[in-house]
């Protein structure tokens, strides 16, 4: 059974956020990395890039697929976490903490609050 | 979009082994089962069981087998005795690879081919296609697909021969490479075969699926008590491209020569003739045009995968990634593309283009991992 996190927000395609916070931390869910398996590869987004809600922005690879990462909301990319270019692994030790992929400062601060909660989140992967 | 998948007469078993199945070849199979990192390293230091069952089983036999096939196959057949197989490619009229498999000499007339799942339907075209063509005058030959009878297991790692003593006893004659030992109980088992596919000792065996289930189970059970794991497709396929073996769709297809895919070794182009061999012959006279060579990322990037542009250190456009991966063993991007002659030497600049940047590789020598021998 995959962790989900009480005090996050997630889209469908298994990103988390930071609700109420900016810059809010993003990742990958637990869920997620278990899925892809070995993670080997993190290709981080450039700070100050401007990204919609949807967008392609970072890509995860393990050793059998690349797999995109999409911004959960609008806004300005602010921060990324460069630990993962030298230990792409801590995605899957430690997916909602160390493992961080990037800080978006929302353009509409109250937008994650409009993507699933945990109980939704967890009834979408069961 | 529906498929119709076939499945392993293992399928249930890997269901209960937690396997991800995926598809491939026409065929649903595990592609991992506690992932591909660990079975990869379970097989370069201690040992791990594949299903094969996909692989394809073809029977050629009577007088004339060996003269059919030497027509037929790249390799000089007639240097096999009885109990000894080779590697060999199966071609079209004009040099492209329909097919490499492993031809064993199971008794003086008659012979084992083990070839690529998904070209069992064009290997067959191309055999009963030539067998037509014979004249009656030439001695009998039979030709017969026990593939969807068969299935088959892949043992492979440094412990493989403690896996086989655990299986078969302590005094039975393990199958040392290519060498193949017919089955005296063919209902339970059919044959033994001194061959694999991730350049560690090992042994690859087929049996009628019916017996396969258990056979696997008693497997899985000596490999884990020798420190392996059972391995899928995924480790299959890293563990093949760190030795630079190719892989059938990727690395070879009817588009390219076995002297451009570098495996010139295995063809005996100066017997008697065979199909594709004027092709080659004029092929060699004139030149490569391309060549398969090995690569490897000399900077931290992203891994290597098939399709992604490959270009000169100046960034002229070369060809594209046939093959490629991270390598568990090396830890950096390894794989293989068809490029000119100007740029197969060993230490040739290249750049590798991945998702619209470019990252720095070169050109180096297959295989890319040598195991302990």
């Amino acid at each position: 059974m995959s962790t989900v996190l009480n005090h996050l927000r997630y889209r469908p395609s298994h990103e988390w956020i930071e609700p109420g916070k900016s810059p809010a931390a993003v990742g990958i869910t637990d869920h997620a990395q278990a899925e892809l398996t070995d993670i080997v590869f993190v290709d981080l987004p450039a700070i100050g890039r401007q990204v919609k809600a949807g967008d392609p922005i970072a890509v995860v690879e393990s050793v059998k697929a690349a797999s995109d990462i999409y911004a959960p909301v609008s806004g300005e990319i602010v921060g990324v976490n460069e630990a993962l270019n030298g230990n792409p692994g801590l995605i899957n030790t430690d997916p909602f903490t160390e493992g961080w992929i990037f800080q978006i400062a929302p353009s509409n601060p109250t937008e994650p609050d409009t993507l699933l909660d945990a109980e939704a989140y967890r009834a979408h992967i069961a | 979009m529906t498929e119709n998948l076939q499945r392993s007469p293992l399928h249930e078993d890997h269901l209960a082994l937690g396997a991800r199945l995926v598809p491939f070849a026409g065929w649903e199979m595990p592609v991992q089962y506690a992932g591909l990192m660990a079975e990869h390293h379970a097989v370069r230091q201690n040992v791990g069981v594949f299903d094969i069952s996909h692989m394809g089983q073809l029977i050629v036999s009577g007088p004339g087998a060996e003269a059919f096939l030497n027509h037929a196959l790249t390799n000089d057949i007639s240097r096999l005795a009885p109990g000894q197989g080779h590697y060999t490619l199966l071609l079209n009229e004009n040099g492209g690879i329909i097919d490499d498999l492993i031809a064993y000499r199971t008794d003086p007339n008659t012979f084992l081919l083990i070839v690529n799942a998904a070209r069992i339907t064009e290997d067959w075209t191309q055999l009963t296609s030539l067998h037509a063509q014979q004249p009656d005058t030439e001695p009998l030959v039979e030709l017969a697909n026990l593939s969807p009878a068969c299935a088959g297991l892949a043992i492979q790692g440094p412990k493989s021969r403690a896996v086989f003593a655990t299986l078969f006893g302590p005094d039975a004659t393990y199958p040392e490479k290519n060498t193949v030992i017919s089955s005296d109980t063919p209902e339970d088992l059919m044959w033994l075969c001194g061959t694999g596919y991730t350049g560690e000792d090992g042994f690859e065996f087929f049996m009628p699926a019916t017996t396969a289930s258990d056979w696997f189970q008693r497997i899985v059970a000596a490999v884990q008590a020798e420190g392996g794991l059972p391995c899928g497709l995924g480790a299959r396929d890293t563990l093949r491209l760190e030795m630079g073996y190719p892989l059938n769709g990727n690395d070879l297809s009817p588009d390219h020569t076995p002297l451009q895919a570098g495996l010139g070794f295995f063809v005996a182009l100066n017997k008697r003739a065979f199909v594709g061999q004027p092709a080659l012959l004029h092929e060699k006279t004139a030149g490569l045009t391309r060549k398969l060579i090995g690569f490897r990322m000399t900077g931290t990037a992203p891994p290597p995968r098939p399709h992604y542009p490959v270009l000169s250190a100046e960034g002229q456009p070369l060809g594209e990634i046939c093959s490629g991966t991270l390598s568990p063993t090396l830890q950096y991007g390894i794989g293989m593309a068809y490029l000119p002659p100007t740029h197969t030497t060993p230490g040739t600049p290249l750049q590798i283009e991945i998702r619209g940047k470019t990252y720095p590789a070169e050109v180096t020598k297959k295989p890319f991992h040598r195991p302990h021998s």
